[in-house]
């Protein structure tokens, strides 16, 4: 009988890393080393330990990195707080990938690009903006907009201070929404640090984050000039089977796991307000 | 036409359960009818149609996807697929054989569920014309012609004997394995038989109503009325509907610890419910008013938005007679209609 999708491969979590208080990010390879799968920047995994439960998560890490690949997962519920609590070595099943992904080699392609995430927001545009740095002559100008509710909670920052800020070619904004010791940066929420930055219309948007700063985020965008077929967003709504088949991941008659994650706001304009 | 006699039907059937399972519709309490492994003796009930649909052959209630053994921090996934035997349904009524037609677009789609692939390729489905159609009945509107019921075989009763007319290769293979026990009859009066058939769908309550008004360039219309407020105000929400109906197949997963293990299962599931949709931040239909909305949006709008046109909807009244407060597909069709 051919494989099922249903039907788990098993991984193994060979790191793990304390992002934010409530933020891991786990490195996942095959039980013989390597990648379980390839994927496309944007997809989905759903990772599960048997017995506690099954959830779809962003593949963090970029493409083009041929060894491992990441998950960041917040702890907010009972698979995330097992998960949390795993040690290296620990395995899990892992199925997919799922849905579709950013559009970076056709859409995408020799745009500015425009960042903008909030929070644990900043997981799947990772696996774009590191896929992107990678294949930097592919795209023009990169700008990356990141705030979080302070400075311990800005997911992945090692690397963005390491790598992101070091690298000439990319800005990075941060900012963090109330003042706190040993933050000399910008400080305010991220949609009217957008407002202020006034970035240039040319640019081509990437948006995650909480709903409600998303929200605010393409209002203030669209009063700088920008409209929704330039902006880009992912969805995330309860999810069993990945596949379109389970019938609850659906936004009007488009399933969020197979039709998206990855939406730009005027296909999203076209559905129902039901997210 | 091929025929059998109505008092040889029996024979007939301890014939197909030498070789295959078979499944008939059976009286649990009169005209309870309710799907039953044949065993010989076992009459076929009389009742138009079954309580429960006929999805469970293909799609049943509860079903093993895979097992795990967890030792410490490893993990073994176990793959307990096996090859379906190969099994007859007699007795599928039409609306119930198109609801297969249905649920083979959304599992057989890619990626092919194969469950579902495996128990449709070894099931024969042998459809009963109607002959008495209910006030509940309204497959016409969705263009099924109860008296040509379709499946791999159909079958026509004109009151003393079956006749048998294939429609697939399957069916073909199945009326060869039992044509000893067939005769070539005269089938001229089923043409009456159906006629009489179609003239009472013609009178029935629901023999109007229309898709006209519905499909998926609707979608916004429908979805913003302010309809749904009134139609859903005395749902509360059990999922009946949903559990009789032959073209619901949302589906949970869960995992089921035996002590010596990890099942992991999938299970019918409703829209209706509220935990449908719940995640750890947030629910996306929090009302009962977005669960009902959802339900009937997917059959009239979504479904066929995606699916060429096709309504996920039989007509086959079950989720009318089943709902406790009475409200259903038809109300909710005469409410949003363009009058």
């Amino acid at each position: 009988m051919n494989n099922d999708t249903l039907i788990p491969l098993i991984g193994v979590v060979t790191d793990i890393r304390q992002d934010t208080p409530d933020v891991k990010t786990f490195r996942v390879n095959a039980l013989e080393g390597g990648k379980v799968f390839e994927h496309m920047p944007g997809q989905c995994a759903m990772l599960s330990i048997p017995g506690v439960g099954e959830g779809m998560f962003s593949i963090t890490s970029s493409p083009t990195n041929k060894e491992f690949m990441e998950f960041s997962i917040k702890k907010c519920g009972c698979l995330t707080t097992w998960l949390h609590a795993m040690d290296v070595g620990q395995q899990i099943t892992i199925r997919g990938p799922y849905g579709n992904y950013f559009p970076v080699d056709t859409e995408l392609k020799g745009k500015d690009l425009l960042f903008i995430a909030g929070g644990i927001g900043l997981a799947p545009l990772r696996s774009v903006i590191n896929y992107v740095r990678d294949k930097r002559d592919d795209y023009g100008d990169v700008q990356i907009v990141y705030g979080s509710r302070s400075k311990d909670d800005l997911v992945d920052y090692k690397e963005i201070i390491d790598e992101w800020t070091a690298d000439p070619n990319i800005e990075v904004d941060l900012t963090i929404d109330n003042p706190q010791e040993g933050w000399d940066g910008h400080v305010g929420f991220v949609p009217n640090y957008v407002k202020e930055l006034n970035p240039s219309t040319n640019k081509t948007v990437l948006v995650c984050g909480p709903p409600i700063m998303i929200k605010f985020t393409l209002a203030g965008l669209k009063e700088l000039g920008f409209t929704e077929t330039q902006v880009y967003t992912t969805m995330e709504l309860r999810m069993k089977c990945g596949v379109g088949k389970c019938g609850r991941c659906n936004i009007g008659d488009k399933y969020v796991c197979k039709d998206g994650p990855v939406f730009r706001f005027d296909q999203l304009d076209a559905l129902p307000d039901e997210y | 036409m091929l025929k059998i006699s109505a008092s040889n039907l029996n024979a007939l059937f301890d014939r197909i359960a030498e070789k295959q399972t078979l499944y008939i519709p059976v009286d649990r309490e009169p005209n309870v009818s309710e799907y039953k492994k044949y065993e010989s003796g076992m009459t076929m009930s009389k009742a138009l149609n079954t309580v429960r649909s006929a999805k469970d052959f293909f799609f049943p209630q509860t079903e093993n996807l895979a097992e795990f053994k967890v030792s410490g921090k490893t993990i073994e996934v176990k793959d307990i697929r096996k090859e379906n035997e190969d099994f007859v349904v007699f007795g599928v009524r039409a609306c119930d054989a198109r609801s297969f037609g249905i649920l083979d677009k959304v599992f057989l789609s890619e990626p092919v569920d194969s469950f579902y692939k495996n128990r449709r390729e070894h099931g024969t489905i042998v459809t009963m014309a109607c002959t008495r159609p209910a006030e509940t009945c309204f497959c016409t509107t969705f263009g099924i012609d109860p008296t040509v019921p379709g499946g791999d075989v159909s079958v026509f009763f004109d009151g003393e004997n079956y006749f048998f007319l294939d429609n697939t290769p399957k069916g073909e293979a199945f009326v060869a394995s039992v044509s000893d026990m067939l005769e070539d009859g005269d089938a001229s009066k089923l043409a009456e038989v159906q006629e009489n058939t179609r003239n009472i769908m013609k009178k029935l309550p629901l023999s109007g109503l229309s898709t006209d008004s519905f499909g998926g360039e609707r979608l916004m219309e429908h979805f913003n009325s302010d309809k749904w407020a009134e139609l859903s105000e005395s749902c509360f929400g059990c999922g009946t509907c949903t559990f009789v109906c032959p073209t619901c197949q949302c589906y949970d997963i869960r995992d089921f610890d035996t002590g010596n293990g990890i099942k992991r299962f999938r299970c019918w599931d409703s829209c209706m419910y509220s935990d449908f949709t719940k995640m750890a931040h947030g629910n996306s239909r929090n009302s009962q008013l977005e669960r009902f909305r959802q339900r009937f949006m997917h059959k009239l709008v979504y479904f066929p938005a995606n699916n060429n046109g096709e309504f996920g909807c039989v007509g086959c009244g079950r989720c009318l007679s089943k709902c406790p407060i009475s409200m259903n597909i038809v109300k909710v069709m005469k409410a949003l209609e363009d009058k």
